[in-house]
């Protein structure tokens, strides 16, 4: 899965409405290794769809530092579009754990495919 | 032919040796690939613009390779994980997902561009475990979808109904998401080619949200909520009596005409008793 999806995803187990989003990373194992095409228009018509805070969460517990504090605006140079496509889409996790921080559902990934089953009193 | 959703749940119904089957048959990849293409153009996504596209039931990803063709980046749900194994197999490039869209969908709002679906609605009518009820699966499915595409977009739904009654229940539950739109009917005069795209579009948009032109020339069929609801309130309602009058009148003459003791026609004939007990 992909940081891009992944800051799309919220906890979608019944009445779970606080602090549900971002999902937390544990014990994952991430893939880098490949690249795709940049599309720098596809980066900025999905800039503003970014929780900019969560990815920077996000992107710290996996151990990448390199995002700014502020959302970058719309005028980004080329380095700054391939560093965010880098993020976005380059990186995968392939295996690991994502916790709702508010229920404490655990949604296991493996082999790149999240589990976002539910239980019987979940739904 | 047999419905597959008649056999059971779908992920037991799509374990590795049927999803094997469904992904290497040629015929079935054909007649999905086609499906795609047209759920694509009823989609009416903007020319030339790399959209974030959501695939629901996407199995082997034989629907998002044909997502990935066109240029568009996509995330991929199912429920059969033996379907996913072999979408992850065949590297496909969205995200996948294993999960059951009748408990919802958990994505932030506003996240994609469109959604696409092949063959996937009429396994939501059935109820497969203890708790399932399909009208409110349908109606949290459908509500956590329209909260999840952006205003203005438009999800393709194209599903093998059973019956009317499906069709008017699945519809009913979308309408009450906050969808407009409508069922659209590709070649309705053909037992084989005959195929059901419900659309449904989010937000207003003016002019634009018209139901699309179904093929099949003149034939094509397009039918808005309003009319489906009709067609199947009137059923029954404004059926005329088979047995009236003339019926009677006529069915007396010829038992004369055979010869047979008919009493004579009067004021009375083919009136309804008085109801006595």
């Amino acid at each position: 899965m992909r940081l891009l999806t992944h800051n799309m995803l919220q906890c979608h187990a019944r009445g779970c409405t606080t602090r549900n989003y971002p999902l937390r990373f544990e014990e994952v194992r991430l893939d880098t290794e490949e690249k795709t095409e940049v599309n720098p228009d596809f980066i900025m018509g999905m800039l503003p769809k970014l929780d900019w805070a969560a990815l920077r969460t996000t992107a710290m517990q996996l151990g990448m530092t390199e995002l700014p504090e502020q959302a970058p605006d719309t005028t980004m140079d080329e380095a700054t579009i391939h560093a965010l496509h880098a993020i976005l889409l380059d990186t995968r996790v392939m295996e690991g754990k994502m916790v709702c921080d508010g229920c404490g559902h655990v949604y296991r990934i493996k082999d790149g495919v999240a589990n976002m089953l539910l239980t019987e009193h979940e739904v | 032919m047999s419905r597959p959703e008649h056999q059971g749940p779908p992920e037991v119904v799509y374990n590795e040796e049927e999803a094997e089957k469904y992904t290497s048959n040629t015929r079935i990849a054909g007649i999905q690939a086609e499906m795609t293409f047209r759920a694509l153009e009823l989609l009416c996504l903007p020319e030339g613009k790399q959209c974030m596209l959501l695939d629901i039931g996407c199995g082997s990803g034989l629907s998002g390779e044909i997502l990935d063709e066109e240029g568009h980046h996509w995330v991929g749900l199912d429920i059969a994980p033996a379907m996913l194994a072999i979408a992850v197999e065949r590297e496909v490039e969205g995200d996948l997902f294993l999960q059951d869209v009748g408990e919802g969908l958990g994505f932030r709002p506003g996240t994609f561009d469109g959604a696409i679906s092949i063959s996937v609605l009429q396994w939501l009518c059935n109820a497969d475990k203890r708790w399932h009820e399909p009208r409110r699966r349908l109606a949290h499915f459908f509500t956590t979808l329209y909260s999840s595409l952006a205003n203005g977009a438009r999800a393709i739904f194209q599903f093998y109904p059973e019956n009317d009654n499906q069709v008017e229940m699945i519809m009913e539950q979308a309408t009450r998401a906050g969808f407009t739109g409508g069922l659209v009917v590709d070649y309705p005069n053909s037992k084989k080619a005959k195929k059901y795209y419900l659309c449904l579009f989010t937000g207003t948009m003016g002019g634009s949200a018209e139901l699309p032109r179904a093929l099949g020339e003149e034939d094509g069929v397009v039918y808005n909520n309003e009319q489906i609801r009709e067609r199947h309130a009137g059923r029954g309602r404004h059926r005329k009596n088979v047995k009236d009058k003339d019926w009677v009148l006529r069915k007396k003459e010829l038992m004369r005409k055979r010869g047979k003791k008919v009493a004579e026609d009067s004021k009375y004939t083919a009136r309804k008793r008085k109801p006595r007990f």
